[in-house]
């Protein structure tokens, strides 16, 4: 990393050190932060964009997909050399903010993040333990993962979401048993997703972008939301964090404030009170998952199976159609039973069947043009 | 009862969970403020609603 000296900080920086705040204490926190995005695509790139210009030092990305066309509409890091090049996004977001500010650090991590793996990269990366997670994430499984692993180990979580022409964001500064983090010093502790909300709703109940889609203003509005929230915990000004959940709908021109915090004082909290922590040890955990806005599915393989040699992989399967090579990923399309799909394959074993919503359907797919 | 800013009547609707059950969000991550307080999931069958209540049901979003 590049070595800031104080001048550059100035010219840089300047705007939002005018802010009391802020200022150069406040700046200088901002640059020894490390900020965990978890998911890199509508939310996630408004954050990560806002947050490494504003000179948060360490943004640790993760997200398992890569750029497509539709992701345009909304996902601000990428552009039209990102999807022609399939470029994983955790990795165009890498590249993208190296251009905008060189002086802090992007690390992408191609992964799915789920229970098996989230604490190693919350706590045990190269990195350090991060200070804050914020949610850039299209789904409710991770939502909880990420909520559990929050509480369990005292991290501030952001959590946003958006659909259609609605959003919420919400800052979880969980309690712990010791009482002793600032928040909790400051009397800020909220209650975490959990008490508020129980348990994730069952599959196909809510929508997704998949069925209702969704505007790009609105995703900007969440993450923008989420920016700010993280920026004040990473401040340390406690005090100023919002405790209520907001919830917007930009069609209805309807903002609101929930105020939560009495869930947690009358609440018997599975994960907060019980410290239950069932979404992280695996207890709801499935091995698939259909893709927010899109006609697919993920497959995860599970752990100790050997990485793909994905050069070999593409020699197979050129008898059966076109195929994409690059250092991160492969991309095949085959067809099965007069159905087209298109097969990507990771080098960590995920895979994304394209071309159907059945999981069945995916995991034959894959069996058939990758082995089982 | 004002429920997200809107009048409305429901029939039969005695207690919060009623309500979630008439709006079909009963089985939906659902918060649910009643006169500026939310109500923690398990008060739902106990809390009573009464003329003049006002809600405001918000179901968790998923997407992003």
């Amino acid at each position: 990393m590049t070595t800031l000296t104080a001048d550059h900080s100035t010219d840089r920086y300047h705007r939002q050190m005018l802010l009391p705040f802020v200022g150069e204490a406040g700046q200088a926190k901002l640059l020894k932060s490390t900020a965990l995005v978890v998911g890199c695509g509508a939310l996630g790139t408004v954050i990560v964009n806002m947050l490494a210009r504003a000179g948060v030092g360490r943004l640790v990305v993760v997200d398992r997909d890569f750029v497509e066309l539709s992701n345009l509409q909304r996902q601000v890091l990428f552009d039209e050399d990102d999807v022609n090049g399939l470029v994983p996004k955790a990795e165009a977001a890498r590249a993208k903010i190296a251009r905008i500010n060189s002086q802090v650090q992007v690390i992408p991590l191609i992964q799915d993040l789920n229970h098996t793996n989230i604490e190693q990269v919350a706590l045990e990366g190269d990195y350090g333990p991060v200070d804050i997670i914020i949610d850039g994430v299209d789904n409710f499984e991770t939502r909880f993962i990420v909520n559990d692993t929050a509480v369990k180990h005292g991290i501030p979580y952001i959590y946003g979401g958006a659909v259609g022409t609605v959003g919420m964001c919400y800052a979880v500064l969980p309690h712990t048993p010791a009482g002793d983090k600032p928040w909790e010093i400051a009397g800020r502790a909220t209650p975490c997703l959990r008490c508020i909300f129980e348990q994730a709703p069952p599959p196909g109940m809510n929508p997704t972008c998949d069925t209702a889609g969704v505007l790009g203003p609105v995703v900007s509005i969440v993450s923008n939301y989420e920016s700010i929230e993280a920026m004040k915990v990473l401040l340390g000004r406690y005090e100023s964090v919002n405790p209520n959940l907001v919830s917007v709908d930009c069609w209805e021109n309807q903002l609101r404030q929930l105020k939560v915090g009495r869930a947690y004082d009358v609440g018997e909290c599975t994960c907060c009170k019980k410290r239950n922590f069932e979404w992280l040890d695996g207890v709801y955990s499935s091995s698939t998952t259909t893709l927010c806005g899109r006609d697919a599915v993920q497959l995860t393989l599970a752990p100790g199976e050997s990485k793909l040699n994905l050069v070999q992989i593409a020699d197979r399967l050129k008898a059966h159609g076109q195929v994409k090579l690059n250092p991160f990923m492969l991309q095949a399309t085959v067809s099965d039973n007069a159905e087209a799909f298109e097969l990507t394959l990771f080098k960590d074993g995920r895979a994304i069947v394209k071309g159907t919503k059945q999981p069945t359907r995916a995991r034959a797919v894959y069996a058939k043009f990758i082995g089982s | 009862m004002l429920i997200n800013g809107k009048e409305s009547e429901f029939a039969d609707v005695r207690t919060v969970a009623d309500l979630l059950k008439a709006l079909e969000l009963e089985k939906g991550a659902v918060a649910v403020e009643l006169n500026r307080e939310v109500v923690p999931r398990a008060d739902h069958l106990r809390t009573t609603l009464h003329e003049g209540d006002q809600l405001e049901v918000v179901t968790l979003v998923g997407g992003g």
